[in-house]
């Protein structure tokens, strides 16, 4: 098991470096000289100057990449060209929308697949099934950002039952917090539970049909007990891997849903940052979520060894 | 008075009919054993028996377990049924265990469903049933895993499973069949123990009548859904009636006539053959360890010759097959084919290679399923500097399905339109077709039914002696290698144990491991033979 | 049955936008390019059956050349996919367990960290915003789908008999892959390729609603929802109808992608 985890915690690291090459070489190296790229064509030569030393452009590439990555590991994120103010910062206040808003679509989303996939392949070609699968196939099929579109029409425009869109803050208490993140956490939820209550569904039902559940059955198991005993544990494990995956599309769905409702999170905050050529904010930006996704998927694996016996003790 | 009685048994799924009037009874103490080929309805029987059958099915008839109407009962009595009053194991041990519970949970399982007793009980009762399956505590904690256990061993855990609420039934499918013949043996004895202790009745299915006429007590021989002969298995086999039974004992004890002796010429000569294996622990930087799949090994084949191979899974024979086939660089020592080296500087030499073909034991896996059986048969020609083309090609792909008794028609058929035993011959024509002199026969006739085999052997005995070819027939099925070599080679973890005239060994074993594979394969009874 | 239905189903819907996305380039029923203000923000009528937007132009006309940009995008996005996924995957199944198996995994392993939205805030933060992003991106995220597919399918395809009696007949691996496995593996790319063809538009849609996809003047059905957005509230008819065109598209091409499943898989088609 430690073997497993140390294992894996390389392989995290070496992502994470890897990864980090990937962002610093798109967006420092590629458009030549950052500086002039961002205050444009019409610089002064002086400004210039000064904003390349602000920005520690002066170094070769290797020593600019290891005073970033460097900076990175103790918080440090550089100053924002734009806002003239720490890049940590910014980021750190709308970090709390955006991730808590990926979270609470996460856990919807499994809350809701969760049972309906167990439910739909329990019985399968019933009418429940059918709907199931009905359902299901028209959320994997709809815009998520067209859905929260929909929803502001329906429950925020004609209802009245929430805001439009905005964000009271988490000041306002985490109830009121959590009810104005509610209907962009539905959102981007649904889709992805259809998608997660289709695997849900076809893992059990390959699982179902394997030979330890007939097995199980001439045990004396009822088909209930065998499902609930030996083939939901064994399902997880396709499972588990959509869920990872599902991390990063919800944290780029979360991006793409705050601009639907105006929320101050780091989606806006980098559409922001690309009109107005502010490479440091979007660098700092794609770095974090990159790591977000990176630990998602270390998290998954470990989730893996959890459930699998083979995964322990082998190695 | 009977355990089990089926009386008069239909069963339609979907409408199609499986079985047809089925009737058989099973006394305490009592083994049955139920012998047919693929298709013939003994499984489903048991599934019947046992009512777990796919959806819809539907049963007619009577099945009597303990003074229980089977076909009556709800689905609930079902359950309390299955695993207390009847056990069952299953043909495959390596799935037949959920992968990802530990033994000793699986087979608490058990009687948990069954009995109102703690946990901890369960656990004592489980560690006794798996003592009484021969899986002592001290070296198989009730802790390990499936994947931490060998076949034999997984299969002992199914049955600690079936048993472990002594049913009065237990229903053995094909509880053999995946497992080598020393484990076959073993598990056998095993089952006959616990049917003796116990006073169980066993239902045992097999497709191997050697197997079941060691053990059993009755015999019943099924045909495509129908009880086709049953009786006692002393006096069945010298009163059977039904052409079917003769045909299927007459299939199982086959031995094709071959004329030609072998010439006192070597075609193939096998020297000291070593090939280890670099083994990765955790990916290409990890640790490496060396495994020794072949340890030296030396041999010849004479030309006209057909020598056999026999060995357990895992003794090397198929590594030293690949390396025959040029297909591998062995470590050490020299393969030669009339003189020549099979591998030189590096690379298979193409002239050599073209004067050996291969036969492979899956007649489903052995065909790209996309292409037709003229362009599969004619795969071999890449190995031909200037193979022919045009009229000349189908001239030579027809010729090659007709001498495997087939159509120069079915060359614009597709695999799938084939059965098994029409593809094993599709097989064989497509070793054939570059006219080699040395075949490998690599379990070819291992996953057929006995009468298809039969044939398949008469046919290759019929092409050697025709093309005067020289087969290596390597197999883990005694009784087959015995009808069709000339010389055997016995291999034990990567070693040749014991080599010699197939008579000799079979008849005077001299190597401890011989004597023990001998031992251990089943055999019709002799006054049948 | 079923899945014959689904293929129908599917296929119908597909055809219905891939044949307006067509006739588009001939005809549409009013220019896009002009400008009708006196039109503007009317509701479906006998001349605009789907109303016309804030610049007084046909939402149907709109709704047919956007189709040509989302199918564009996706497509070719698929094209990319494959045509780099595909190959880097019999590679590494052929060379299995070696270093250069273990360089294309690791690599795909770090595509995936990208989705395409950060691909494309990328290329869009160096080079302005364009509907060749949103290819490249969607593109990009492609690759290591295909890649993976196609080494699974294709290592399980390795151990099958029939490849090692092309080895016994002297085939090399390169020849082996074209003969052997990749035509087994065609059904599998086919149907996962209707599936990275449907998430392609939705991925499209999306990032042009953002700003990060095709610009104006280019018509695409998430700029037009984009736009209908601040006037939801008095014209919903213009975030419905582009909104239910991308819907109608990727149910189509799902429902066809399980229907060709169905078709290809034979044990679902035994079980029939």
């Amino acid at each position: 098991m430690l073997r497993y985890f140390l294992k894996r915690l390389l392989s995290l690291a070496l992502s994470l470096i890897v990864a980090s090459w990937v962002i610093f070489l798109a967006l420092e190296v590629v458009p030549g000289d950052p500086a002039a790229y961002m205050l444009g064509i019409n610089a002064q030569e002086d400004t210039l100057a000064a904003l390349r030393d602000q920005l520690g452009l002066n170094g070769s590439v290797v020593e600019r990449y290891f005073a970033w990555a460097g900076g990175m590991l103790h918080g440090d994120f550089g100053i924002s060209y734009t806002y003239r103010t720490p890049v940590a910062e910014m980021i750190g206040e709308r970090l709390w929308i955006s991730l808590p808003l990926a979270l609470y679509a996460l856990v919807l989303s499994t809350l809701i697949a969760f049972p309906a996939g167990i439910w739909a392949a329990s019985k399968r070609g019933s009418a429940a099934d059918l709907t199931v699968m009905g359902v299901t196939q028209l959320g994997v099929a709809i815009p998520n950002f067209w859905f929260a579109m929909l929803m502001v029409l329906v429950f925020a425009i004609n209802l009245r039952w929430f805001s439009a869109g905005g964000f009271v803050g988490w000041d306002a208490g985490v109830p009121a917090a959590l009810k104005s993140l509610t209907l962009p956490a539905v959102a981007l939820a649904l889709p992805q539970a259809s998608i997660l209550a289709r695997v849900m569904r076809s893992s059990l039902l390959d699982t179902l049909s394997e030979d330890y559940i007939r097995t199980a059955r001439a045990k004396g198991l009822s088909r209930g007990q065998a499902l609930w005993r030996h083939a939901l544990r064994n399902a997880l494990i396709p499972v588990l891997t959509i869920i990872g995956l599902q991390f990063s599309f919800l944290l780029a769905g979360a991006i793409i849903i705050e601009n639907v409702f105006f929320l101050p999170g780091l989606g806006r905050l980098v559409f922001q940052s690309i009109s107005a050529r502010d490479l440091i904010v979007v660098e700092s930006v794609v770095m974090l979520l990159v790591f977000a996704v990176i630990v998602v998927n270390f998290a998954v694996d470990m989730a893996y060894a959890v459930v699998d016996p083979r995964l322990r003790r082998r190695r | 008075m009977s355990l089990l009685s089926i009386e008069n048994l239909s069963l339609s799924i979907h409408g199609a009919p499986i079985l047809r009037d089925v009737s058989m009874q099973i006394a305490p103490g009592r083994i049955l054993g139920v012998i047919g080929e693929s298709g013939s309805g003994k499984s489903m029987t048991a599934f019947a028996t046992m009512q777990l059958l796919p959806e819809g099915s539907l049963c007619r008839g009577r099945i009597v377990l303990n003074g229980q109407e089977v076909l009556e009962l709800s689905e609930a009595a079902l359950c309390r049924m299955r695993g207390r009053d009847v056990g069952m194991v299953f043909q495959e041990p390596m799935t037949a265990l959920n992968p990802i519970r530990s033994i000793g949970d699986q087979v608490a399982e058990t009687i948990l469903i069954h009995e109102k007793v703690s946990r901890s009980e369960a656990m004592e009762r489980a560690a006794e049933a798996l003592r009484r399956a021969e899986l002592p505590q001290d070296r198989f904690p009730l802790s390990r895993y499936p994947f931490e256990l060998s076949g034999g061993q997984r299969q002992r855990v199914v049955i600690a499973m079936a048993i472990a609420l002594r049913p009065k039934l237990l229903i053995a499918d094909e509880p053999t069949t995946a497992l080598d013949v020393t484990t076959q043996a073993q598990i056998l004895d095993l089952l006959k123990r616990l049917v003796a202790e116990d006073g169980m009745g066993l239902m045992l299915i097999s497709h191997d009548l050697a197997v079941v006429a060691d053990l059993a007590d009755d015999i019943a021989i099924m045909r495509k859904g129908e009880v086709v002969e049953s009786g006692p298995a002393d006096t069945l086999f010298r009163t059977m009636q039904h052409p079917y039974s003769k045909a299927l004992l007459a299939a199982s004890a086959h031995a094709p006539d071959r004329d030609g002796a072998p010439q006192d010429v070597p075609l193939l000569q096998v020297q000291d053959v070593v090939r280890d294996y670099t083994v990765h622990m955790r990916g290409w930087w990890g640790k490496t360890t060396t495994f020794h799949a072949v340890k030296g090994v030396s041999f010849d084949i004479r030309k006209g010759e057909s020598l056999g191979l026999v060995g357990e899974s895992g003794c090397g024979k198929s590594t030293l097959t690949r390396a025959i086939l040029g297909l591998e660089e062995v470590q050490g020592g020299s393969i030669l084919l009339d003189g020549q080296p099979v591998f030189t500087g590096h690379h298979a030499n193409r002239d050599i290679r073209r004067r050996m073909q291969v036969v492979f034991q899956d007649p489903y896996g052995s065909f790209n399923p996309r292409w037709k059986v003229g362009r599969l048969i004619a795969e071999p020609y890449h190995l031909l500097d200037h193979p022919p083309t045009g009229q000349q090609k189908a001239h030579a792909i027809a010729e090659a399905l007709e001498s495997v008794g087939l159509n120069a028609g079915d060359q614009h058929k597709y695999i799938h339109e084939f059965s098994g035993g029409q593809r094993q011959r599709i097989a064989i024509a497509r070793a054939l077709i570059i006219k080699p002199e040395l075949i490998i026969l690599d379990e070819a006739v291992s996953a057929l039914d006995v009468s298809v085999r039969a044939q398949v052997l008469d046919l290759l005995a019929d092409l050697g002696d025709r093309f005067g070819l020289t087969y290596l027939f390597i197999s883990h099925d005694l009784s087959v290698v015995r009808n069709v070599t000339d010389r055997v080679l016995v291999m034990k973890a990567g070693e040749i144990v014991e080599q010699g005239a197939t008579k000799a060994v079979f008849d005077d074993p001299q190597h401890d491991y011989t004597k023990q594979l001998i031992k251990a394969a089943p055999v019709l009874p002799a006054e049948v033979v | 049955m079923r899945g014959n239905r689904n293929l129908w189903l599917g296929g119908c819907l597909t055809l219905i936008f891939a044949g307006a996305a067509l006739i588009s380039f001939l005809w549409v029923p009013y220019d896009t390019t002009v400008l009708d203000i006196a039109n503007k923000i009317k509701g479906p009528s006998g001349a605009h059956p789907l109303g016309t937007d804030h610049f007084g132009r046909d939402i149907l006309s709109m709704i047919m050349v956007g189709a040509r940009t989302s199918i564009a995008v996706a497509l070719v996005a698929v094209g990319i996919g494959m045509g780099l996924g595909v190959p880097l995957g019999l590679t590494a199944a052929a060379k299995k367990g070696s270093f250069l198996d273990e360089l294309i995994m690791r690599g795909n392993d770090l595509v995936f960290a990208f989705p395409s939205l950060l691909i494309a805030i990328m290329i869009t933060a160096v080079f302005g915003a364009s509907a060749l992003n949103a290819i490249i991106a969607i593109g990009i995220f492609n690759i290591p789908v295909f890649a993976r597919l196609t080494r699974s399918g294709a290592l399980s395809l390795w151990t099958r008999d029939y490849v090692m009696a092309a080895r016994v007949a002297g085939k090399g691996a390169a020849r082996i892959s074209a003969e052997h496995i990749l035509p087994n593996v065609t059904n599998l790319l086919i149907v996962q390729g209707t599936i990275q063809f449907s998430l392609g538009i939705l991925a499209e849609a999306g990032l042009s609603y953002v700003g990060l996809g095709a610009q104006p003047p280019t018509a695409s059905w998430g700029r037009m929802l984009a736009d209908s957005q601040t006037m939801i509230s008095f014209a919903p008819h213009m975030a419905l109808f582009p909104g239910l065109a991308i819907l109608l598209t990727v149910l189509g091409l799902n429902l066809m992608g399980d229907g060709l499943r169905d078709l290809f898989d034979p044990k679902l088609r035994r079980a029939r």
